[in-house]
């Protein structure tokens, strides 16, 4: 029996979770307005910072940059990991537990969502960086890679919002999550290069926070051009972000789809 | 391909941690084509059973077999050849009809040509195709129900689980459910597991029913069998005047034990069954006691549900609510 290809389902259920993120403005709007309002804010407030001796550039717009990219993928994570809670919630993940549907096939199709959204992000923002006057060092090819950078986080966050849904089954539990991640998103670099960050605790945490490597990389193709270095950190966290996740997220699939 | 199965259901049990068993070693037999009904009041156990019999729930003793295919052990083959439609019509409401008929399509493996054929066949068989580009958020109970109902026979499947298909229906869509049912069953050859709280229903769609009461089956058969064993028809008469109601009773009570009966009325068990109406509207006439209303009543599934656990299915019902309440 050859049954329904894979890809015939992850295109289903990508299509289901794109249309369904599309048809809600309220989403669409929170997750491109609320983190561009914080970049806003903090390149105005925080600028004095640039003046600071060693700070790596002398725009606090070019540094902050990275932050509503990290952010908006933050925000599509929660939403995609609610959207999957709900569906068990309601008894939508039954329905499709009583098709044919491969496992791999209902994550591809959330993650799809995520990169889908994250992609939209990653175009939007950068639109608006420019226009705001956000200077890429490393020009368009570097525009390339800061959403490919983006998109790969918002898809590593993706998974992780996945392992919560599919382990609590509940969309407050995924929700509450989101102020414990924003915490972690500040205990990281991304107000401040982590050399000039003065606690010591701080700077150790930023310094083991994944988070930091994924923001010095996008930061890296702002301010700096084409960093080898930064780009390999940003990329290898990024990418084992997305494997862990991803990988926590099948597993914890396969135990509740009998 | 082999010969036609239907499901078959030895000493299943599902317990949950701290609670009672949901249910308590059942076993039933329903024939390929039939229309079983599993009658019972809220917490009887009956969804239990569907969600181990569809497999979604692993049960925790006893065996069953969908199609000729292990619940436990042959989960893919037995989900192939099901439809379901669960307690709660779980839709998205940001989906339109017909956008759920093509998701359920592609992951059936329906061509795309195919996926919307099926779609637009069955969208007008369940009376949506007016809705059917609309989001389901804007659906009214009975428009979900049977959305729902479309999207349990996607794939065109042997075997139909539907639990509570009805519950919370106006009786116009209730109606039209039942006759979508009944035609599944007679024209299409559909075997069907319909769990239900209503007499009614298992009553008028069953051609077996299973009354399921605190996770145990105490009674099965034929509607009629079932109504059959517990015996004899009763008529129910209202005086046409308050001083009537003596007379009455006194020419009733000639012909079996009093019954409670509507206020006002006088009902008895009749002794010689449903001939000695006859008798009792000659007795009446004889005596000369004007009567302003005079019915026979057949005994119902709720008299047959009275008589194997001793409550009411409406009593049971709210006994089960209040478990699970607490």
């Amino acid at each position: 029996m050859g049954g329904p290809s894979l890809l015939t389902q992850v295109a289903a259920l990508a299509r289901r979770s794109t249309v369904r993120t599309m048809r809600q403005p309220a989403v669409i709007i929170s997750a491109l307005l609320f983190p561009m309002m914080f970049f806003s804010i903090n390149a105005s407030g925080l600028d004095a910072a640039s003046k600071i001796p060693g700070f790596p550039t002398d725009s606090y717009l070019d540094f902050a940059f990275a932050f509503p990219l990290i952010q908006a993928s933050l925000f599509g994570a929660v939403t995609a990991g609610a959207d999957l809670a709900r569906d068990i919630e309601s008894g939508f993940f039954d329905r499709l537990s009583l098709t044919p549907m491969r496992p791999v096939a209902l994550l591809g199709g959330m993650l799809a969502g995520v990169v889908a959204l994250g992609l939209l992000q990653g175009v939007v923002f950068l639109t608006i960086g420019l226009l705001m006057g956000v200077n890429i060092s490393s020009g368009v090819g570097g525009m390339f890679v800061i959403v490919l950078l983006t998109v790969l986080v918002a898809l590593g966050f993706g998974g992780i919002g996945a392992i919560l849904a599919i382990r609590t089954g509940s969309v407050e539990a995924v929700e509450s999550a989101f102020p414990l991640f924003f915490v972690v998103i500040f205990l990281s670099s991304i107000n401040l290069p982590r050399n000039l960050i003065e606690q010591d605790w701080f700077r150790f945490v930023a310094t083991i926070n994944p988070i930091s490597y994924l923001v010095e990389g996008i930061r890296s193709l702002v301010i700096t051009g084409w960093d080898p270095q930064a780009l390999a950190l940003g990329f290898g966290f990024a990418l084992a972000i997305v494997v862990v996740a991803i990988g926590g997220a099948a597993a914890s699939l396969r135990t509740r789809v009998v | 391909m082999g010969q036609e199965r239907g499901i078959e259901v030895e000493g299943l049990v599902r317990e949950f941690k701290k609670g009672p068993r949901a249910v308590d070693g059942i076993d039933l037999r329903v024939e390929p084509g039939e229309v079983y009904g599993f009658l019972g009041p809220n917490g009887a156990g009956k969804s239990t059973t569907v969600l181990m019999l569809t497999t979604l729930l692993p049960p925790s003793g006893g065996t069953a077999t969908v199609a000729g295919y292990d619940i436990v052990h042959e989960g893919p083959q037995v989900r192939a050849s099901i439809g379901a439609a669960l307690q709660e019509a779980a839709l998205d409401p940001f989906l339109t009809g017909r956008e759920h008929l093509h998701l359920q399509a592609a992951l059936h493996g329906l061509s795309r040509k195919e996926r919307r054929r099926r779609g637009q066949e069955l969208l007008e068989r369940v009376g949506l195709e007016e809705a059917a580009d609309r989001k389901v958020r804007g659906y009214s109970g009975g428009m979900k129900r049977r959305l729902d109902l479309a999207l349990a026979l996607v794939h065109s499947p042997r075997i139909l689980f539907l639990d509570e298909p009805t519950t919370g229906l106006d009786p116009q869509s209730r109606s039209a459910l039942w006759a979508e049912v009944s035609r599944l069953a007679r024209e299409d050859g559909v075997t069907v597991f319909l769990t239900t709280q209503y007499l009614e229903e298992a009553d008028v769609l069953a051609d077996r029913v299973g009354i399921i009461d605190r996770g145990k089956i105490v009674a099965e058969d034929t509607p009629e069998a079932l109504k059959a064993e517990i015996g004899r028809p009763s008529v129910e008469a209202t005086p046409a005047g308050t001083s009537d109601r003596d007379a009455v009773a006194s020419v009733l009570g000639q012909f079996g034990e009093e019954i409670p009966a509507q206020p006002g009325a006088v009902a008895v068990r009749l002794t010689g069954g449903a001939a000695g109406l006859a008798d009792v509207v000659r007795a009446l006439d004889r005596e000369d006691v004007r009567v302003a209303n005079l019915r026979l009543d057949e005994p119902s599934l709720d008299d047959v549900f009275l008589e194997k656990t001793g409550r009411s299915l409406e009593g049971a019902a709210e006994d089960g609510e209040m478990e699970e309440a607490q």
